[in-house]
């Protein structure tokens, strides 16, 4: 990894639910980043800057909310940044972060993502008709969909496999009590009656909408080291884009992911990914996506992903491990989404992952993002001890 | 710190371009300022842009604009929804840490389709301001009134800065508003925003801007006379008008201080002031004196491309360097009401 070592010092994140009408969107950030301070054992003015992420501000109707929100998160008389990567702008605003340390500007860097998505409705506020433009008013089922169908052709992937996905994330989520979804009886009964929304998606296929907020503080090797707690070092972090749509881009299998994966396993010396972690968070949003992405980021071969999922190696009791929180799709405060998977997989390696801890062999984990048409991507890898 | 530099800056602006979008507007600018920074467009390691979607409307303007760039193979790639002066920061940082010695940044915005004035009510506190829904112009009229009570300055001062700004604009192509104007021109025109005129606030432009920035030997290979950034800060203040203090810029001060805008003779400084007064509070929060040509360009009073106008500060300061017309010369760019949040860049030719 490029330029000085950094580590994840502190973590809080809000209890996610469909309506967080108990705080306002300033209260929402602030729950989420007190408990990463507390973590971390610092104090506001501890900060020497700030990094917020959120995805689109059409999401709650705020534009540039970070100028409403510097108050509320300690920035005033500091450095304030927004970044907007689409779904990606978690792991990107992690990322942003990070940088800021490994150029050796910051010692200690405050980040914070999150989504307040019951102040609007994200299926409308992705569908704004605009000039010239066909309007889809899909939302982001309705595009990700034929992709699947796809993926599904290409492969020849049992139809239940998305089911499969749907049941371990969520009973996996009974375990982290921040989760929005606790669904003790889901089975594959259940999701497979749960009614169709996009083919082959039905709606216990899919993500919720969520409120909620993830806040990490990054620190320099020094603040790690006088660290109290156990901290996450970063091994490696890379974003990688692509268009939205060209002749021969492979929506299914994006260059551009493959490429972040490939830069950041270099960087943190990961030459077999389904070896080398000890469990990854992956952006899952859509239960399809779990064999999508194995395939993507290299944990088997293409066509194989779903084989994985089916032998059941992606459980918390299997041999790696994914989304042992529960994932995206028991928590989805889109913009935070992301940076939830890069702060859970640093609370893996940092041990702190309660009752759904893995068990560290490696002590190495993936935190993985994509958004926009399956065309943004960030990642990074964490690990217990010092690269 | 790596020495970086800026070695190409293109723009355009007009007051209305109904007849391109934004991703239109933007591929002859990106083409061509990667074609003047004299770095093959696939060796350019990093690419991070500036843009905000309720100007454009919809959920992702950013995505839509990356279909400029020609984003294939995939590229290391970032957005702010900030001004592009941020997205130039965040490039810098990532040369800083070593991953890539070369960044394309850009920003763009087009104003006209809406109403700016009105669309930027939603920067505001959704619970307590946007109810109330002022605008921008409203916003800052009071800040004038609260300067000029306390400064002791009064509307000729503020007419001073509009018609300088529109003189100087008459060597822009870019200025969407220029002539020869007097201070008495402007002070016959009506209040619209009490103390403010029209002339003292920035005209709707659609526009775009590219910079490209690269680091120590690069720069030099590519650049006679390289733009080097000798420090880049910024600072946020306070959202609520309420808890500030409305008649100077405390985070400027702080951002200039920091970035060592002192640290030498200020040849020019283009700064991000959309309203007259905000001008000259910049310049008083800087310390720059009369020795120094501040807005030569026009400003955002001649050319005011939402998005990008903070970006262009940077890249008027470093053509000037290039060219030998200016030494040392100061960058500022701003986001948010009344000068909320500020960021500095010193740029100097020479050294190295």
């Amino acid at each position: 990894m490029a330029g000085n070592r950094v580590a994840v010092v502190g973590i809080g994140q809000t209890h996610h639910r469909a309506a967080r009408k108990d705080v306002s969107m300033a209260g929402l950030v602030r729950e989420a980043a007190i408990e990463a301070l507390e973590d971390a054992g610092m104090t506001w003015s501890d900060i020497d800057a700030v990094v917020i992420g959120k995805a689109p501000d059409m999401f709650e109707g705020v534009a540039m909310p970070e100028l409403y929100l510097a108050d509320a998160l300690g920035a005033v008389g500091k450095p304030m940044m927004r970044v907007h990567t689409a779904g990606s702008v978690g792991g990107s605003t992690s990322i942003v972060a990070a940088k800021l340390v490994a150029a050796g500007i910051h010692e200690r860097v405050l980040t914070v993502a999150y989504e307040k998505q019951s102040e609007s409705n994200a299926t409308w506020g992705l569908s704004v008709p605009m000039p010239f433009a066909a309007p889809l008013v899909a939302g982001a089922g309705g595009y990700f969909a034929p992709l699947i169908r796809a993926y599904m052709y290409r492969s020849g992937a049992p139809r239940n496999t998305g089911h499969l996905v749907a049941v371990k994330d969520r009973l996996a989520a009974l375990r982290n009590p921040k989760a929005h979804l606790h669904l003790p009886d889901i089975d594959l009964k259940t999701v497979e009656e749960s009614f169709l929304l996009w083919d082959p998606l039905r709606y216990l296929d899919v993500c919720p909408s969520s409120d909620g907020a993830m806040a990490m503080v990054l620190g320099s090797e020094q603040v790690a080291d006088a660290s109290a707690g156990s901290v996450a070092w970063v091994h490696g972090m890379a974003m990688r884009s692509e268009p939205t749509m060209f002749a021969r881009r492979d929506q299914i299998n994006p260059q551009a992911g493959k490429d972040c994966a490939k830069d950041v396993y270099a960087q943190a010396g990961i030459t077999n990914p389904r070896d080398d972690f000890d469990c990854a968070e992956v952006y899952v949003p859509f239960s399809w996506y779990e064999p999508m992405w194995l395939e993507n980021l290299g944990f088997c071969a293409e066509g194989d992903g779903w084989k994985l999922t089916q032998d059941g190696a992606t459980a918390p009791d299997g041999d790696i491990p994914w989304n042992p929180s529960g994932g995206v799709l028991s928590s989805n405060p889109i913009g935070a989404s992301g940076m939830v998977r890069f702060g859970e997989a640093a609370q893996q390696v940092r041990g702190r992952a309660g009752d759904y801890q893995v068990e560290l062999k490696t002590g190495k984990a993936l935190g993985h993002a994509y958004g926009g048409g399956s065309q943004f991507f960030s990642m990074w890898v964490v690990g217990s001890d010092k690269p | 710190m790596r020495d970086v530099a800026v070695v190409s800056f293109v723009q355009s602006a007009v007051a209305r371009d109904a007849e391109h979008n934004e991703v239109e507007m933007l591929v002859p600018t990106l083409h061509a300022a990667v074609a003047e920074s004299g770095i093959p467009k696939q060796d350019i390691a990093f690419v991070c842009s500036g843009s905000l979607d309720y100007l454009q409307g919809g959920p992702f303007a950013f995505v839509s604009g990356l279909d400029a760039v020609g984003a294939w193979p995939p590229l290391r790639e970032s957005h702010v929804e900030m001004d592009a002066a941020w997205a130039l920061y965040e490039a810098w940082v990532a040369i800083q840490t070593g991953e890539v010695d070369s960044a394309l940044v850009y920003g763009f915005g087009k104003s006209s389709p809406g109403d700016l004035h009105e669309i930027m009510t939603l920067q505001y506190d959704p619970y307590y301001v946007v109810p109330l829904w002022p605008s921008m112009v409203d916003m800052s009229a009071l800040q004038a009134r609260a300067y000029l009570d306390a400064s002791g300055r009064g509307e000729d001062d503020l007419a001073e800065v509009a018609a300088r700004a529109q003189r100087n604009g008459r060597s822009n192509p870019y200025a969407v508003r220029a002539g020869d104007l007097s201070a008495g021109d402007v002070r016959a025109r009506p209040v619209t925003h009490d103390p403010l005129r029209d002339d003292d606030i920035a005209p709707i432009t659609d526009g775009t801007a590219a910079v490209v920035i690269a680091a120590g030997d690069l720069a030099r290979s590519v650049c006679e006379r390289p733009a080097w950034i000798r420090g880049i800060e910024h600072r946020i203040e306070a959202h609520s008008l309420g808890v500030r203090d409305l008649t100077t810029s405390e985070s400027t001060r702080a951002a200039g201080a920091a970035a060592g805008v002192a640290n030498g003779k200020v040849d020019v400084a283009e700064l991000h002031a959309q309203f007259s007064h905000e001008e000259l509070i910049l310049a008083e929060a800087l310390g720059l004196g009369g020795d120094t040509a501040i807005n030569p360009s026009g400003g955002p009073l001649a050319s005011n491309p939402v998005m990008s106008a903070g970006l262009i500060r940077v890249g008027e300061v470093a053509r000037r360097i290039w060219s030998g017309e200016a030494g040392r010369g100061v960058a500022h760019a701003t986001s948010g009401p009344c000068l909320q949040q500020n960021l500095v860049c010193v740029l100097e030719g020479g050294g190295n």
